[in-house]
C-alpha cells in the first residue's frame, strides 16, 4: 500500500529533485572565491617540493640510483630481491622511461609523506576514542569509494592542471588505509603490556611512544604500504589532468592507440609497484633472514656471553632448594 | 604502621555503580546488585600488609582478585573505599601524583610477563627507571644488578622472545625489583608457567623475599601457591574476602564447606613445617637421635620419620630442643587430623609401630 503510492509520487514528481549537485557546485564555489589565495599558496609550495624531489632523483646517474636502490634492498631484504630490482629498473632505464618512472615515484614520495603524517594520527586518535573512530569512518569511507575521476575534476578547479591535483587526488584516494590499519593496530596492542606501562607510572605519551607505536608498527608499516600502493595507482590516472610522470605516458599511449607504448609505461609502474611494495613490506618487521638483521646480530652477539636459544641456564641451584622463610 | 591498607573497597561495573555500592552496603547480595544491571566485582575488601610481608589473595577466576589487586595501584579506580600506600591515599590523588606513586612505590608483575618485545631484556629490566627519568647508565647498571638476583644476567643483551616463559617472567620480576619500590603486586605472576618452573620461581621468589623483605601482595587461584608462598591468606569468594588468615590456620580450620573443598587438593606435606606439627616431648620418654630444624617441612620428615624408630627431635639453631615429631603428629597432619583431637578420641599418639602392636 505505502510502497505503491510512494512509487507512483516519486512517478509523478511528486518527491522533489534534491539538488545535490548545485550544493556541491555553490560549496566549491565559495571555497574557490575566499580561499583562492591559500590554495595559490599550497599549490606553488607542493610544486616546489615535488620539483625538488624529482630534481634529486635525475641529479644522480641512472645507473647509479639503480644500483643504490638495488644495495637498499638488498639490505634490508634479500640478495634475490636486490637483484631482481637492479635487473627491473635497468629495464626501465632500457626502455627510456626512467625520467617519468622518477617523476612519478617524485610525485608518490611526497604525498605519500603527506598522507602518513595525517593518516597516523588521525589513526590514533581514532583509536584511543570510540567518539572519534565513529566520525572518521564514513569519512574513510566516502574517501575510498568515491570513484576518483570524481574528485579529479573538483581538484583541477582549485589548483588548475598540472602536478598539484594529481597529488591532492593521490592524497585523498591513498589516506584511508594508513588511518584504518593505524587504529587496528594500536588497538590490538596488547593490554596487559599497556597496563604494564601504566603501572610503572608512565604518561599517556610514553605509552603512546614507547609501547603503542612500537608494538603496532608491523600493522602501521601495512598501512603505509597500502598507501603506497594505492598512491601509485592514483597517480597514474592523475596522469589524466597532467601529472606529468608514467601517467602522462599511459594517457599519450591511449590517445594514439599505442599498445605497444602502453604496456611499457605499464611495466615500469609495475616494477616501481613491486619495489616499493617488498620494500615497504620488509621495513614492517626486519626480517630475520635479511643481511641487515645478520649483521645486527652478529654485532650484539659479541657483547652477549651466551648466544645460542633454547640453552637457558637452569636457576641457580641454591634457589631450588632455599628452605621455606621461617613464619612469625 | 601496615605499608598498604584497604579500607571498605568496593568495585562495581556498570550503570549507576554508586547505587551498587549503596545496596551492598544496605545488605543487598551481589546477585540482588546484578539484577539492577550492575556487576559487583569487589564487596567490602578490608586489609592490612606489613613492611616484609607476602600477602597471598587467592580466589577462582571470577572472585574479584584481579579487580583488586588493580584498585591497589590505581589500575582500577575504585567505586568506594580507600587504599593507602603508606600514609597517600590513593584514591585521592591526581593523576599525575598516581603516577608518581606508581614510579616510586609499587611495582608490578603480570601473568603474561607484558615485556617489550622490541627491547632487549636489560632495557625491559630498565623500564620502570627509564619511565621515572634515571639517567641510561646509571640505569642499565641497576637493571644489570637486577637480573643478575634473579641469575639472568648473561640474557641482558636478548630479546624477550628468544628466552623461555620461565624465563621471561624473571626478567618481569627483574623489572620489578629494579624499580626500587617497597611494595610489589603479582598478579597471577606464575601461572602461565608450567609446574616445575612455577616451583622453581615461587622458591626463587621466598629466597629473593628473604633476601629483600619487600612486601608482596600476591593474586594467585592455585591453592597449594598461596599457601606456600603467603604469610596471610585472603581467600577471595564472588567480590568479598571470605577468610583471612595464616596458611596454617586456613587448613587446620577451614571454616566452611567451600573451603574445605578446595583444601582437599592441597599439598599438605609442603604447607606444615616440623615447628607446626610437633608435640610436647614426654619426659622420661624415648627422645630420638634425629634431629630436624622447626622450619623443615613436612614432606623433609617423611623418611627420617619412616626410617627412624624414635620419635624426630626439633630444635632450633642453637641446639636446644622443642618438642618431638611422631610418626603419629606426621600422619595426623597429612590427614587433617589436629594431635589434640587424636588425644581426645582417645587413640594413642606415640609411634608405636602399627606393625607391632597388631601382633601384640
Amino acid at each position: 500500500m505505502h510502497d505503491t503510492t510512494l512509487l507512483t509520487a516519486a512517478e509523478d514528481g511528486a518527491l522533489p529533485r534534491v539538488p545535490v549537485g548545485d550544493w556541491v557546485d555553490t560549496g566549491f564555489d565559495w571555497l574557490k572565491d575566499n580561499f583562492d589565495p591559500f590554495f595559490d599558496a599550497l599549490s606553488d609550495l607542493t610544486e616546489a617540493t615535488v620539483d625538488g624531489v624529482t630534481a634529486v632523483l635525475l641529479a644522480p646517474p641512472p645507473v647509479l640510483l639503480a644500483v643504490l636502490l638495488a644495495l637498499l634492498g638488498l639490505a634490508v631484504r634479500s640478495v634475490a630481491f636486490g637483484v631482481g630490482s637492479l635487473l627491473g629498473l635497468f629495464l626501465i632505464q632500457g626502455m627510456d622511461l626512467w625520467e617519468e618512472a622518477m617523476e612519478t615515484l617524485a610525485l608518490l614520495l611526497v604525498a605519500t609523506v603527506v598522507a602518513v603524517v595525517i593518516a597516523i594520527p588521525v589513526g590514533v586518535a581514532a583509536a584511543k576514542s570510540d567518539r572519534v573512530s565513529a566520525a572518521v569512518r564514513p569519512v574513510l569511507d566516502f574517501m575510498q569509494t568515491m570513484p576518483a575521476f570524481v574528485y579529479l575534476v573538483p581538484a583541477v578547479t582549485f589548483f588548475g592542471i598540472g602536478l598539484v591535483p594529481g597529488i591532492v587526488t593521490t592524497i585523498i584516494f591513498a589516506l584511508p588505509p594508513g588511518v584504518r590499519l593505524t587504529e587496528l593496530g594500536i588497538r590490538q596492542v596488547d593490554t596487559e603490556t599497556v597496563e604494564a606501562g601504566h603501572a610503572f607510572g608512565s604518561s599517556p605519551g610514553q605509552i603512546l611512544r614507547g609501547i603503542e607505536l612500537p608494538l603496532a608498527r608491523p600493522t602501521i608499516m601495512a598501512g603505509v604500504n597500502q598507501v603506497i600502493m594505492l598512491g601509485l595507482s592514483m597517480a597514474v590516472i592523475a596522469g589524466l589532468i597532467g601529472a606529468g610522470g608514467l601517467g602522462s605516458i599511459v594517457v599519450t599511449s591511449i590517445s594514439r592507440l599505442d599498445v605497444g607504448l602502453g604496456f611499457e609505461a605499464g611495466i615500469a609502474v609495475v616494477i616501481l609497484a613491486i619495489y616499493l611494495d617488498r620494500l615497504t613490506g620488509a621495513f614492517g618487521r626486519i626480517e630475520r633472514t635479511s643481511p641487515l638483521w645478520r649483521l645486527r646480530r652478529r654485532r650484539s652477539a659479541t657483547t652477549a656471553a651466551n648466544g645460542v636459544r633454547g640453552t637457558a641456564p637452569a636457576p641457580a641451584p641454591e634457589a631450588v632448594t632455599a628452605s621455606r622463610t621461617p613464619r612469625v | 604502621m601496615p605499608v598498604l591498607a584497604v579500607e571498605g573497597l568496593y568495585k562495581v561495573f556498570g550503570r549507576r555503580p554508586h547505587e551498587g555500592v549503596e545496596q551492598l552496603r544496605a545488605g543487598a547480595s551481589a546477585a540482588d546488585v546484578q539484577a539492577s544491571g550492575a556487576t559487583a566485582a569487589v564487596i567490602d575488601a578490608a586489609f592490612e600488609v606489613e613492611q616484609g610481608e607476602i600477602f597471598v589473595v587467592m580466589g577462582l577466576s571470577g572472585s574479584g582478585k584481579s579487580t583488586l589487586i588493580r584498585m591497589l595501584n590505581g589500575l582500577v579506580t575504585p567505586t568506594a573505599g580507600h587504599v593507602l600506600v603508606g600514609d597517600e591515599d590513593l584514591t585521592t590523588l591526581d593523576r599525575k601524583r598516581l603516577r608518581a606513586v606508581r614510579q616510586e612505590r609499587i611495582s608490578m608483575v603480570f601473568q603474561h610477563f607484558a615485556l617489550l618485545p622490541h627491547r632487549s631484556v636489560v632495557e625491559n629490566t630498565a623500564y620502570a627507571l627509564e619511565v621515572r627519568g634515571v639517567e641510561r647508565r646509571t640505569r642499565l647498571a641497576a637493571a644489570r644488578e637486577a637480573l643478575e638476583m634473579v641469575g639472568l644476567e648473561s640474557w641482558a643483551d636478548h630479546r624477550p622472545d628468544e628466552l623461555s616463559g620461565g624465563m621471561q617472567q624473571r626478567v618481569g620480576l627483574a623489572r620489578a625489583l629494579a624499580s626500587e619500590a617497597d611494595i610489589l603486586l603479582m598478579d597471577e605472576a606464575f601461572s602461565a608457567l608450567d609446574p616445575l618452573i612455577r616451583r622453581e620461581m615461587q622458591d626463587q621468589l621466598m629466597d629473593l623475599q628473604s633476601r629483600l623483605g619487600r612486601t608482596i601482595v600476591f593474586i594467585t587461584h592455585d591453592l597449594n601457591e598461596a599457601m606456600r608462598l603467603g604469610d596471610r591468606v585472603a581467600v577471595m569468594r564472588d567480590g568479598r574476602i571470605v577468610r583471612l588468615d595464616t596458611p596454617e590456620a586456613i587448613l587446620a580450620d577451614p571454616g566452611d564447606e567451600y573451603l574445605e573443598r578446595f583444601l582437599a587438593d592441597v599439598d599438605r606435606s609442603r604447607v606444615f613445617t616440623a615447628g607446626d606439627v610437633m608435640s610436647q616431648a614426654v619426659a622420661g620418654a624415648d627422645v630420638g637421635t634425629v634431629t630436624v630444624a622447626p622450619d623443615t617441612p613436612l614432606a623433609d620428615l617423611l623418611e627420617p620419620s619412616a626410617l627412624s624408630d624414635t620419635p624426630l627431635l626439633v630444635a632450633d639453631a642453637t641446639g636446644e630442643a622443642l618438642g618431638v615429631v611422631t610418626r603419629g603428629d606426621v600422619l595426623a597432619a597429612l590427614g587433617g587430623v589436629r594431635s589434640e583431637d587424636l588425644a581426645a578420641s582417645g587413640r594413642p599418639t606415640d609411634d608405636s609401630d602399627p606393625l607391632e602392636r597388631s601382633r601384640a
